[in-house]
């Protein structure tokens, strides 16, 4: 079969799709596509080990699969071990020649909740293990394929079922867990954040991640219109506004020398990117001005850490 | 040559792991199932094995480790013991559903709390539904000869399933006892190669693991279901082949001296051994007693078992484990359910002990064989009874 | 010629599931017409177009398709009509119109 790819600048990206056209991801998904262009960068040689979640249930319902390149989901919580098994697997047989030489890269995709809450002593592990693999978050700061129930990646102030708005309580009362941090303190070669609002950057990331020799933890931010409450058609906006905001940072961490993809002499006021979404709608002007002084500090921090760890 | 060499039953898994040249080692260490991790550890270490050993961070990753290994067609081992499998539960269920061989050694233990790091069966026990092929060892050298034989079993094409050996903690695993290890060729003649058919390869792209929403569930269970009843009959040819290469001829259920016998006792695991020296004991006293040493636990065999027990008029059942609230040992409550539609069957007593490493002297036997034959006689206050348990400050057993 | 449809769960017992439950069909999911979801469709004047690519590259479904000529065309049986293609055109050329009823 002939493929191709469709030129942007210096860009070339592939015609082919490794993830079916007909899945059932909701309309709009900001997750769908930035795992549809993760696929376009990895290629066929992949190995995939999928968590419980959103990608999970809107791929492959028996008997029916969106996928085009080898999957496995075996449960939410053990997906960095499950990959972990297919990479030692994989080495070992080839070693012993009990397989041909070839070049797979086994690739695990998992959400927040299977990151950053259940998932996150398997990844601890696999990353200190220094498997050859890479690990994608796609970060929808929630549990949202169950019903939009709050992980430990859910953002301050958001109202989700679980920590919901109410008369008592803002939603969320804690600051969403720093993953990419966690990554890089496990001395990996690589850790990156992407988001699909910088489509090319998240394929570039997503390949390089692929291309190193040893654990890659890359953090995709996945704008979701169904569980953040925003029009269907916002997903890229929102996912450039987080970052023009600093709500969500875009860089890179490579042996531990941080490189900001994505800096702006000043940000954009969060409130700009807060008021796109019904999660946020019940904050008072308080709380906005928390989330404000909050994302200055963690920038602040970020900006620092890359002034004294330069790439 | 084959050589005779003294073994703990930890060593001589290991030893089976190591000549059955597996491909992938994901472990993680446990009381009283340390030893086999360690000495696979140091085989690796010293190039006596070449394999991947995956040092895990607990024991739901070591099971999750091998099903990915296990699907891109490694050969693949583990081993634990109590809380440690009670840890990798979820992912038991996952691999015998998704029809991938790993093979994994148990070291039975007592489940926590109160905390014991000594043996039992009740972590056996609780994995009953898990849909793993499962045997039982009386010594090290089984421990040895049931571990080669659990990948046969697994890995044979017409089953693929995982398999779990089951020996007793302490009192197998921390015990040196003389093991007969063959020639690295004959172990190659009994096991071939593994082959996986549906192994995740980018040049054959497959799906493994998909949901299944109720209209097709129920089938992908009953799928599940013949495939381990299937089992059945691979078990008992691997057992044929075993015998004719190594001389020992293993069966799913084992009588011993139960020709004639009026009292049969029903154990599992080492304490098969004591209680055989009481049958003997006894039956120099001219009683009429025999025992039934059950190895093969899932699939159960039930034809063997009701040929066995034919014609005696008592079977008391040995449990190390209680069914806490329910009918009190689990051997017992499944072999009255196995017995139940005989027209003719022994009548049933159910006697509990053992538990957290308290250990079964052969006096202990004999009071269970006594007291065994007095409860189905009689019949009894309990629907079970407990041996050595402390009831009254004077210690009076009972 | 029988033509193919989307599977489901009732075409199978228990004797022909695959072993494990694996899906030898790779992509299959490409029978399912999600384009049965929308409410909106996108509408390109291809007068404004400048075949940029964008709309292809952001749509989260792959509905959008390269044409011979390097101009993109929507491909209505799986379009969920979100509107992220107009959203992202440069140009403004794509306009999501209400679907309806036939």
């Amino acid at each position: 079969m002939e493929t191709q790819s469709i030129k942007f600048g210096k860009n070339l990206v592939t015609t082919e799709e490794f993830l079916a056209e007909g899945h059932t991801f909701c309309t709009g998904c900001g997750e769908a596509l930035a795992l549809r262009l993760a696929c376009k960068a990895l290629g066929r040689n992949v190995i995939i080990a999928n968590a419980t979640g959103c990608t999970e249930v809107c791929t492959s319902p028996l008997p029916v699969t969106s996928w085009r390149v080898p999957w496995i989901h075996t449960l939410f919580e053990n997906t960095a071990a499950t990959a972990s098994g297919i990479e030692a697997g994989l080495k070992v047989l080839m070693q012993k020649g009990k397989m041909p030489e070839k070049d797979i890269k086994c690739v695990a995709v998992a959400g927040d909740g299977g990151t950053t809450d259940i998932g996150i002593q398997a990844l601890s592990g696999a990353l200190e293990r220094n498997h050859d693999f890479l690990y994608l978050c796609f970060d929808n700061e929630a549990y949202m394929n169950t019903g939009i129930q709050r992980s430990s990646a859910t953002p301050y102030g958001a109202s989700t079922t679980t920590a919901p708005a109410g008369k008592l309580s803002i939603g969320q009362t804690t600051w969403k867990k720093n993953l990419p941090e966690i990554a890089v303190a496990h001395n990996i070669p690589y850790v990156a954040t992407a988001s699909p609002g910088y489509p090319f950057d998240l394929m570039n990331k997503v390949k390089k991640g692929a291309d190193v020799k040893g654990p890659a933890y890359v953090h995709i931010f996945s704008p979701c219109p169904t569980g953040w409450r925003h029009a269907t058609d916002l997903a890229i906006e929102i996912g450039r506004l987080a970052v023009e905001t600093g709500i969500f940072h875009l860089y890179e961490v490579e042996h531990s020398r941080y490189k900001l993809n994505v800096d702006r002499p000043k940000l954009k006021p969060v409130e700009e990117y807060l008021k796109t979404q019904g999660r946020f709608r019940h904050l008072v002007d308080e709380e906005i001005a928390r989330i404000q002084e909050h994302v200055d500090e963690e920038y602040a921090k970020l900006k620092a850490k890359v002034a004294c760890f330069a790439a | 040559m084959s050589k005779r060499v003294g073994l703990e039953a930890s060593h001589a898994a290991a030893e089976a792991a190591k000549m059955a040249n597996v491909d992938v080692i994901a472990a993680y260490p446990i009381t009283p199932q340390t030893h086999i991790p360690e000495r696979l550890a140091e085989m690796v270490a010293d190039g006596e094995l070449n394999a991947a050993y995956i040092p895990v961070e607990s024991e739901h990753s070591a099971m999750s480790t091998c099903l990915g290994a296990a699907a891109v067609g490694a050969r693949t081992f583990t081993a634990t013991a109590g809380p440690g499998l009670e840890y990798m539960h979820n992912v038991l269920y996952v691999a015998s559903a998704m029809r991938l061989p790993v093979v994994m050694t148990v070291a039975n233990r007592a489940l926590s709390a109160p905390l014991s790091i000594w043996g039992d069966h009740s972590d056996a026990m609780s994995v009953r539904d898990t849909g793993w092929i499962q045997v039982f060892c009386q010594n090290s050298q089984e421990a040895f000869d049931m571990t080669l034989c659990a990948f046969r079993f697994g890995e044979d094409p017409t089953i693929l399933l995982p398999v779990m050996v089951h020996f007793d903690g302490f009192h197998l695993t921390h015990v040196t006892e003389p093991v007969i290890l063959p020639e690295q060729e004959e172990v190659d003649r009994f096991l071939p190669n593994f082959h996986y058919p549906f192994a995740l390869d980018p040049d054959k792209p497959m799906t493994h693991g998909a949901f299944a929403p109720p209209d097709i569930y129920s089938e992908a269970k009953v799928a599940q279901e013949m495939a381990i009843r299937k089992s059945k009959a691979v078990v008992m040819q691997a057992f044929k082949e075993f015998g004719d290469i190594f001389g020992r001829y293993y069966h799913p259920v084992e009588p011993y001296k139960t020709q004639g016998a009026k009292t049969l006792l029903l154990t599992m695991g080492s304490f098969s051994e004591t209680a055989k020296t009481v049958i003997d004991t006894k039956k120099d006293r001219g009683e009429s007693v025999g025992l039934i040493n059950l190895r093969l636990w899932r699939p159960f065999p039930f034809d063997e078992l009701r040929q066995a027990v034919k014609g005696a008029e008592t079977l008391i059942i040995f449990d190390r484990c209680i069914s806490f609230g329910g009918p009190g040992g689990p051997v017992s409550s499944e072999i009255r359910s196995a017995l139940y539609s005989e027209r003719e069957r022994p009548k049933v007593a159910s006697l509990v002990g053992g538990l957290g490493g308290r250990d079964m002297s052969a006096k202990d036997f004999e009071y269970v064989i006594d007291r065994g034959r007095e409860v189905a006689e009689k019949g009894s206050e309990e629907l079970y009874e407990t041996v050595g348990i402390r009831d009254k400050v004077s210690g009076i057993r009972g | 010629m029988t033509e193919k449809r989307l599977k489901t769960g009732s075409d199978f017992t228990w004797r022909n599931l695959e072993v494990g439950n694996v899906i030898t069909e790779t992509g299959n999911a490409a029978l399912r017409r999600t384009g049965d979801w929308r409410t909106q469709r996108p509408v390109t004047d291809v007068e404004k177009c400048n075949k940029c690519g964008l709309c292809w590259l952001h749509c989260p479904d792959a509905a959008i398709k390269p044409l011979k000529d390097g101009y993109y065309e929507s491909d209505l049986f799986y379009c969920k009509g979100c509107g992220i293609c107009a959203k992202v055109c440069p140009k403004g050329a794509i306009t999501m119109i209400e679907e309806q009823e036939e």
